[in-house]
């Protein structure tokens, strides 16, 4: 896919990636084996038809193109941009076992930005859903998911969202030049243009636990909360000036857009050299949100190879690109800290693999006496959640597991509790966004088993969801 | 809808809203706090409920105009509406049950957080002896509220322009020097006095609790810019607290943490003033205008 310059596009939050022009996408969807037995549709957890809407670009007709895709994804301007799609429908791509495989994500961006320039969305009228009503916590990706899935069937739904803007991670997390924030209201858009409401500032635990909800007449809820508290290492210095954890970092720049404090009144500290710790996604945006916020130089600090980085690959080439730089097999043992107790610097040791753990990864270990610094003014640990205890410590009976995440049926989502179902980060501790969006589909396809009264356990429906039951 | 029902100035500089916001009054409970966004390109700000009106379906909130966000705030008139708020947040402080002493002990704004917590302590049957603490008798307010909920109250300023001329932690350590035997201090305040306080109990062996005001983001739990070490753990204020054992608080990192941005809400408050007189501010790295 055609990107801007790495130099000039390091310095401002414009999108990096163009996406296709229609002959390209034609040409690209031309190389489409149209396979009888699609292997890449197993590979999506939100089952999009791909085959089929590949097959109506390569003919031309983009608006059925969008009708398809929309039947299975409610966000799929989102998911062409940020899924894993190496890791899901095109690392199944039979053309992919020779040569690269089918661009999907991109033929799938390139079909939603097609349906938002030319179809006007506002003039499609949704019939008005009339049925039970059903609350879903948090506006993020899997509850945008389950929402629209369930308001496409006829129910009433109401997202509670605890920050005072839509979307969630793609919100607060994602930044601007990975995910225009301009893209995420339009698909917030189309969620309400199907009956969703969105109450906003609305943090259920707190302001109503999910049993008043149940009182007050919702008879379904889908916990969608997203994980919250980050983790830190646990080593000296964290709580130095200058360092932040990655959400902290990202929600200070892309929900409160600190990016841009000649304007906007959330602050963040401009740093000269910057160190993030991880190789996620997560870790990847920081170091180019540091970047563009005018850092000299930004070091990715993770404790294995680059083989083991768990970040997309277009993610781990655009850093690159853009002259992130990578410091492998360290791992942080103190953050360093001036008399104003401010970041200076940071101790690290250098790593080597050892041994497979149970999981099948080879465990970095410690070189012994092979300690040195690294010279940084912030620090950036971008390590993952913990399960944030805020709606769980208040719902009284809930089951979670040792972590504190909630305990939810693989397969349907649902809880201990009867009409109560989670998916995304608070049951799975760490997912993508497409993740939490198939948790989302799940729990909208039980949930409406739930409230016909009829068994969640369906196994075969859920792999061939009829498409009659979308009611698009 | 958010609405400010009355406004009034208590001291120059320090504002007390009642603010429409029945779903929050049901809930609000001593200790809890909220954040509020008065502007589409403005912060969220951690205000701790003052007072709250179930019946009535309000809650109050004490604002000192600092910075920008609170200045803007302090612009609101009764009738307009806060653009969002979010509660109520942090855990509920439960009253002792009765029987005991308890001493609450405010320096400056903190006597507005302090007051929920005076009732229900005054109210569940305890001895309630308060000090409120300030710069100068210009700073002091809400003292008949006080008074109306403890048994003592000792007022005190730093320059001795009004009450006792002593800070409120030397308040505290003449009562117990005379003989007052506290079970519990309640201290409330700028992190100095929280410290001094802390100060003083420890050396007598007084359980004190501290309500501490860190940096947020979200308030949730989300971002962890709220952290702040008690006993050598790291605690996240916004979900752990605001309240803890004020013996195991790291007071110094807590106050260096909060000068994070000192220069920036300088800046940001100069420009908003600025503004105010006309100048325009351009964004550089905003694609979307």
């Amino acid at each position: 896919m055609p990107a801007r310059e790495p130099k000039q596009r390091s310095h401002t939050f414009e999108e990096v990636a163009l996406g296709f022009g229609v002959d390209q996408a034609i040409e690209e969807a031309n190389r489409c084996l149209s396979c009888k037995k699609p292997k890449c549709v197993d590979g999506c957890p939100v089952m999009v038809d791909i085959p089929n809407f590949i097959e109506a670009v390569r003919n031309g007709n983009l608006s059925d193109a969008a009708h398809i895709l929309k039947e299975k994804n409610s966000l799929p301007a989102v998911c062409g941009r940020v899924c894993p799609q190496e890791n899901q429908c095109e690392g199944l791509c039979i053309i992919g076992k020779k040569h690269e495989p089918v661009a999907i994500g991109a033929l799938e961006r390139f079909v939603a930005d097609w349906e938002a320039a030319h179809i006007d969305g506002s003039s499609v009228v949704h019939p008005k859903p009339f049925g039970k009503k059903v609350a879903v916590i948090g506006c993020g990706p899997g509850g945008l998911t389950c929402a629209g899935d369930l308001a496409k069937m006829g129910y009433r739904v109401t997202i509670f969202e605890a920050f005072h803007d839509t979307g969630g991670v793609l919100r607060y997390g994602i930044p601007e030049f990975r995910l225009p924030k301009e893209i995420v209201d339009r698909e917030v858009n189309y969620v309400k243009s199907l009956g969703v409401e969105i109450e906003l500032n609305m943090v259920i635990g707190k302001i109503h636990t999910i049993a008043e909800l149940m009182e007050s007449g919702f008879e379904a809820v889908f916990i969608a909360v997203g994980a919250g508290a980050p983790v830190f290492m646990g080593i000296p210095g964290e709580n130095l000036i200058g360092v932040y954890s990655a959400n902290e970092f990202l929600t200070r720049v892309n929900l409160m857009k600190a990016y841009c404090m000649e304007e906007y009144d959330t602050p963040v500290i401009t740093a000269r050299k910057v160190a993030v710790i991880g190789a996620g996604n997560v870790a990847m945006d920081a170091a180019r949100v540091a970047l563009r916020l005018g850092a000299d130089e930004v070091t990715i600090v993770y404790r294995r190879t680059e083989a083991e980085m768990p970040a997309r690959l277009e993610e781990i080439h655009h850093a690159k690109e853009e002259g992130i730089q990578f410091q492998l097999l360290t791992n942080p043992k103190q953050i360093l800290g001036d008399d104003k107790n401010r970041v200076c610097g940071m101790e690290c040791i250098r790593m080597e693999l050892g041994d497979r753990d149970e999981g099948g990864r080879r465990r970095p270990v410690p070189i012994e006496d092979s300690e040195f610094k690294i010279d940084c003014d912030m620090v950036i640990p971008a390590l993952g959640n913990k399960a944030n205890p805020l709606l769980t410590r208040n719902t009284p009976g809930l089951e979670l597991n040792k972590w504190g995440n909630i305990i939810a049926d693989e397969k349907t989502g649902a809880t201990n509790i009867p009409g109560v179902f989670a998916g995304g980060d608070i049951v799975i501790g760490a997912a993508t966004v497409i993740e939490a969006m198939g948790a989302g589909k799940r729990a909208a396809f039980a949930i409406d088993r739930y409230l016909r009264g009829a068994s969640l356990d369906a196994e075969e429906e859920l792999s061939g969801l009829p498409a009659e039951k979308q009611g698009a | 809808m958010i609405r400010i029902l009355t406004k009034k100035t208590l001291v120059p500089k320090i504002k007390e809203y009642v603010v429409e916001a029945p779903l929050i009054a049901r809930k609000a409970r001593p200790g809890n706090f909220v954040l509020v966004r008065v502007d589409p390109k403005g912060e969220r700000i951690p205000l701790t409920i003052a007072d709250s009106d179930n019946g009535q379906g309000t809650i109050t909130l004490v604002v000192q105009e600092i910075g920008k966000t609170t200045t803007m705030m302090g612009t609101l008139e009764e009738g307009a509406e806060l653009l969002d708020l979010v509660g109520p947040l942090g855990k509920d402080r439960e009253a002792p049950p009765g029987g005991q002493v308890i001493g609450f002990v405010s320096g400056g704004l903190g006597v507005a957080p302090m007051y929920p917590q005076t009732k229900a302590c005054y109210q569940a049957g305890n001895r309630v002896i308060s000090i409120l603490g300030a710069r100068n008798k210009d700073l002091l307010f809400w003292m008949d509220r006080i008074e109306a909920i403890s048994h003592e109250t000792y007022i005190a300023t730093d320059d001795g322009s009004f009450g006792i001329h002593a800070y409120a932690a030397q308040v505290l350590e003449d009562l117990i020097q005379k003989g007052t035997r506290f079970d519990e201090v309640i201290s409330i305040g700028p992190v100095p006095h929280m410290k001094a306080c802390t100060n003083v109990c420890k050396k007598h062996g007084i359980p004190v609790v501290v309500s501490l005001n860190p940096i947020m983001v979200d308030g949730t739990g989300m971002c962890g810019g709220c952290r702040v070490t008690v006993h050598g753990q790291t605690y996240y204020a916004c979900v752990d607290g605001p309240e803890f054992d004020g013996s195991g608080v790291d007071f110094d990192e807590l106050s260096a943490r909060q000068r994070t941005y000192l220069s920036f809400e300088a800046d940001s408050l100069l420009h908003y003033q600025e503004e105010m007189e006309g100048k325009k501010h351009q964004c550089a790295l905003n694609p979307a205008k």
